[in-house]
């Protein structure tokens, strides 16, 4: 029995896995029903400098709704290094939330375990109809030719954040805008001393987020028009080599910053020992490190050449959270009331606020208090520049596949190896034989 | 449980004395051999529930096509025969290389942490069976990592191996000039060493324990008439504690080897969910083919095929150090 036991520890996944399954028995097929009309599940990701930052924001809007609607909505935020484990848990046992925040690029992925509502016509239109959503925000909400998987919530992009001192110590005026002119910068930030550019190079999502743009400045795609990985072709390397070459060759992210994962390269910034940062939505974060605003300026993503914009100018993943209804919930109809409380005008300016993101509204996009200094820099990267990453079933191996090839190149990097365009090849050659064949 | 007379006294008599169809004792016999099994039965339900069920439906996944799309309802999922297998076995495919691959590192890891463990442990336990000042409270500091829960035990390892700030680099380029610059110990070729740094922290006080245990059963006498003899420290512990000791570390290695090479939480916390190719273990090998890239028949043919292994491994040992063992050594 003993050997049976210790062997039975040593099957990691069987174990896991079936535990949930032989607990759910993957009984998820049913679709919704109003069988518990009066209260709602809700996992909130995990969006301020805290959980309890979170509750603080999202608990008084919930006792609005219930004071509203009668509907009682029990919240959990989850953090996000659990919330895709969480989240495919749930739909194999069928015991998860009603209601539920995922991140954008989830979008297609998830919408293939067939867990989620589509948001058809009818569904929309019981919270105010698709063309209230703007064009960027909807186009990461599932595959194309398929009903959106989820709405939008919340919109993000990446800018530039500068240390206004750190440029004015170093001479230069005005941020840069094209990697050239980062580049350039970089090396005058250096010569005072400081730190250029921060990355967080074993963190497999940012890795991706950079990647991708860089691929689109170059005009390359991940996957050809069919869904089938293309990480090999040239131009995917070139992007690839480009931005890792920002630590080999370059030098201007330090190579400490290989093995950043935990968002320590936002800390450095907010403490003055690092120049710039690319960063999605950074105000919120920076303000609890205690960097006030008027220390830092906030720029476009550089391009290749010239300013950002469509096709190659492209300096921005289009990223964000969207709003998902589990297919299988008890209050169906509830649900629905909650997504277009969520979606309301009133509710996207409080929340959209609160988290310095832009929201995917049109009417509340339009409103003056999302028309200056970061928030005008979002506003118009998402408007012109940015685009939605791959919108298919295997986005989130893709993820995984090539965010830690940049990773292990980085780790090259930061180890003195020399990155070729061979030993670029060689790794997405690697993450590409380890996507799905099927 | 009481029986008043021998059972032949009364079998097939009523208490009137007159001839009765059934054996007067039958029930009560019943109940005397069914009590045991009816005290076991609720952990053999347990064990069923929690270990043979999910395998049992582990072994049936590993057969089955079973990705994002069928997850929800997996029972649906398309047979795919022995194609998982095929898939984990090519070893001149990307899958198969990297698991093998995984599996060479984890091989290696094991081999060097149990050795480690135990002779650090070993050592530890026989330097504590003198008595001098201080003994009680240096057993329990011996005993401190293995008392800490495993990840903040971990996550504070990760914070002394970070590159720009950790103790580690602070102290062997900083201090003690060991290397011309600061060490990448959490990427890279020497993230093997890291993790085998804290493995060996976490595990050798279980080692120390059960050693210093075993000690206490070696009579005292023993190693007095070994000193009489003439034998010193080192002839005391070839001749008389390693034998004594036998059946004591036989257990020890077989449970130190199972649980370093089944060690998740380590790796996990150390690395992520995406481990340094070094440092690759393979239950993050087989938990990355599964949930993160959502493989979930590939990752169970994987779990069944480690499984098979550990068993094989398990068995030969077994076999292997039960043979000329003296029944008191059972």
């Amino acid at each position: 029995m003993r050997r049976t036991r210790a062997a039975a520890a040593g099957a990691v996944t069987a174990s896991l896995l079936t535990l949930v399954t032989a607990c759910g028995g993957g009984s998820s097929t049913s679709d919704g029903s109003n069988d518990s009309p009066k209260t709602l599940t809700y996992w909130a990701s995990n969006q301020g400098a805290s959980i309890e930052v979170d509750k603080k924001v999202l608990q008084p809007e919930l006792d609005k709704f219930e004071k509203q609607t009668g509907i009682k909505v029990k919240l959990e935020v989850v953090p996000w290094s659990d919330l895709l484990n969480r989240i495919l848990t749930a739909t194999t046992s069928g015991q998860g939330p009603d209601v539920l925040n995922i991140g954008n690029t989830w979008s297609a992925s998830l919408q293939a375990t067939g867990a989620l509502l589509p948001w058809d016509a009818k569904n929309f239109a019981a919270i105010g109809g698709k063309d209230r959503f703007v064009d960027s925000a909807l186009g990461s909400t599932g595959a194309q030719g398929q009903d959106p998987a989820a709405v939008p919530l919340y919109s993000m992009a990446y800018a530039l954040y500068y240390n206004k001192q750190i440029f004015a110590d170093a001479g230069i005026s005005k941020p840069p805008a094209t990697w050239d002119e980062l580049v350039a910068d970089g090396k005058k930030i250096q010569a005072e001393g400081k730190s250029a550019l921060g990355a967080e190079g074993a963190n497999l999502s940012e890795n991706i987020h950079h990647v991708f743009v860089f691929a689109k400045q170059h005009g390359g795609e991940f996957f050809t028009s069919d869904g089938k990985p293309d990480f090999t072709n040239d131009k995917v390397v070139a992007a690839v080599k480009q931005y890792v070459d920002l630590m080999a060759k370059d030098k201007v992210i330090p190579t400490g910053d290989a093995e950043y994962a935990q968002n320590q390269s936002v800390s450095d910034f907010a403490k003055g020992n690092q120049a710039m940062l690319l960063w999605q939505s950074a105000s919120a974060n920076l303000k609890s490190q205690g960097m006030s605003e008027d220390k830092y300026g906030i720029a476009p993503v550089p391009v290749q050449s010239g300013t950002p914009g469509t096709g190659t100018q492209v300096n921005s993943a289009v990223m964000g959270i969207n709003l998902a209804v589990f297919k299988n919930t008890d209050n169906i109809d509830g649900a629905k009331k909650f997504v277009k409380f969520m979606t309301g005008d009133a509710e996207q300016k409080i929340l959209n606020t609160a988290y310095s993101s832009i929201p995917p509204v049109r009417t509340v996009q339009a409103d003056t208090t999302f028309s200056s200094g970061a928030n005008k820099v979002l506003k118009d990267t998402l408007a012109t520049s940015a685009a939605a990453l791959p919108q298919v079933a295997d986005e989130s191996q893709f993820e995984t596949a090539v965010g830690t090839a940049v990773k292990d190149l980085f780790a090259d990097a930061a180890a003195g190896r020399a990155i070729t365009t061979e030993s670029v090849k060689a790794a997405l050659e690697k993450a590409q034989q380890q996507m799905p064949t099927k | 449980m009481t029986t008043t007379a021998p059972a032949e006294q009364s079998v097939g008599k009523t208490p009137s004395g007159a001839a009765h169809p059934h054996p007067r004792r039958r029930p009560g016999r019943i109940r005397r051999i069914g009590l045991p099994y009816l005290l076991l039965l609720p952990a053999l339900l347990l064990e069923l529930l929690v270990h043979l069920v999910p395998m049992v439906i582990g072994a049936v996944m590993s057969f089955k096509e079973l990705t994002q799309f069928y997850i929800r309802d997996w029972g649906t999922a398309p047979w795919s025969g022995l194609d998982n297998y095929k898939v984990s076995v090519d070893f001149d495919a990307p899958v198969g290389e990297a698991l093998l691959h995984s599996f060479l590192v984890t091989v290696a890891f094991t081999l060097l942490s149990v050795g480690l463990c135990w002779l650090i442990g070993t050592a530890a336990a026989v330097f504590m069976q003198d008595t001098f000042r201080g003994r009680g409270l240096l057993r329990a500091l011996f005993l401190v990592p293995y008392a800490l829960p495993v990840y903040a035990a971990v996550i504070t390892w990760v914070f002394m191996f970070q590159h720009d700030n950790g103790l580690v680099n602070h102290v062997l380029h900083d201090q003690l000039h060991l290397t011309d610059k600061p060490s990448f110990w959490l990427i890279g070729d020497n993230s093997f060493w890291a993790l085998l740094t804290v493995s060996v922290w976490k595990g050798w006080p279980f080692a120390f324990l059960i050693v210093m245990a075993g000690l206490q059963n070696i009579p005292g006498e023993l190693y007095e008439a070994a000193a009489l003899d003439g034998a010193g420290l080192w002839q005391q512990i070839r001749r008389i504690t390693l034998p004594s000791l036998r059946p004591v570390n036989q257990v020890l290695l077989l449970v130190l080897f199972l649980w370093t090479f089944n060690d998740f939480n380590t790796p996990y916390v150390l690395f992520g969910k995406s481990a340094p190719e070094a440092a690759d273990l393979i239950s993050v090998h087989i938990y990355q083919a599964s949930f993160v890239t959502w493989n979930f028949g590939t990752g169970s043919a994987m779990s069944v095929l480690l499984l098979l292994f550990l068993l094989v491994v398990t068995g030969v040992y077994l076999l292997l150090t039960s043979r000329g063992r003296k029944p008191a050594d059972v």
